[in-house]
């Protein structure tokens, strides 16, 4: 399964619901707003590191550079992927889950 | 016979000059929603008015003011940069609120302009002293 997540963790519980509902080996891409989740030293920062080491972490390049989210401020573990490797992430998984 | 009309705007407060603290709350994250924009917008309008216009960040507001942001990735404009023109505006009231940034693992290094960083309790204080505040 692909979740994919696009609200700030800071304004809405989409990720953290998203994160409760993941199983082990999940994808998680986070886009839009919800890249700011992707960032170390916030106050989710602990959760998205625990989904990290169970669940395959990715984040839309694009969004990030968008917000100023530089990649050496991300959590360990978290995968850039571009429109391309987003495609690509919809293929390889049957089933795509928006939590919006 | 013609009457002369008021003219909108050529009221009484307006001619005399009163000058009203104006506060624009920003709350929302820059490019996921159009909010930020159109608050900015208003931002710019004010300062034609020579209003004495304050700024406030909080909550995901203070994304909208970092550091090297480059839209173009995802075909937006890049607001970012008006918002180190608003001195020329004479716009230099910015306030950020310490508790988001500790939340968000922001640092005042992080923003494109000059703060002033206060706590949520001195933000409040703040809000409590403006004639007009208008929040997105």
């Amino acid at each position: 399964m692909l979740h994919t997540v696009n609200k700030s963790p800071f304004e809405r519980n989409a990720l953290a619901s998203c994160l409760a509902h993941a199983t082990d080996g999940a994808a998680i891409l986070l886009i839009e707003d919800a890249v700011y989740g992707a960032t170390k030293g916030t106050s989710v920062a602990a959760k998205v590191e625990a989904a990290a080491a169970k669940c395959k972490v990715f984040v839309l390049g694009p969004d990030l550079a968008a917000r100023g989210m530089s990649e050496d401020k991300l959590i360990d573990g978290i995968t850039v992927v571009d429109y391309e490797g987003f495609v690509d992430l919809t293929v390889e998984h049957s089933v795509v889950q928006a939590w919006l | 016979m013609s009457e002369v009309m008021d003219l909108p705007g050529d009221d009484e407060e307006y001619a005399s000059g009163v000058v009203k603290k104006f506060m624009f709350v920003n709350r929302k994250a820059p490019h996921g929603s159009i909010y930020a924009l159109e608050v900015l917008e208003m931002v710019l309008i004010s300062a034609a008015f020579d209003q004495d216009v304050h700024l406030a960040f909080i909550d995901d507001g203070m994304y909208q003011i970092v550091k090297g942001q480059d839209p173009t990735g995802i075909n937006q404009k890049n607001f970012s940069k008006t918002f180190r023109a608003l001195d020329g505006y004479d716009i230099e009231k910015l306030y950020v609120e310490r508790e988001g940034m500790e939340e968000r693992g922001l640092t005042e290094d992080d923003f494109l302009v000059d703060v002033e960083v206060i706590s949520q309790a001195e933000m409040a204080e703040l809000m409590n002293g403006m004639d007009v505040v208008l929040s997105a």
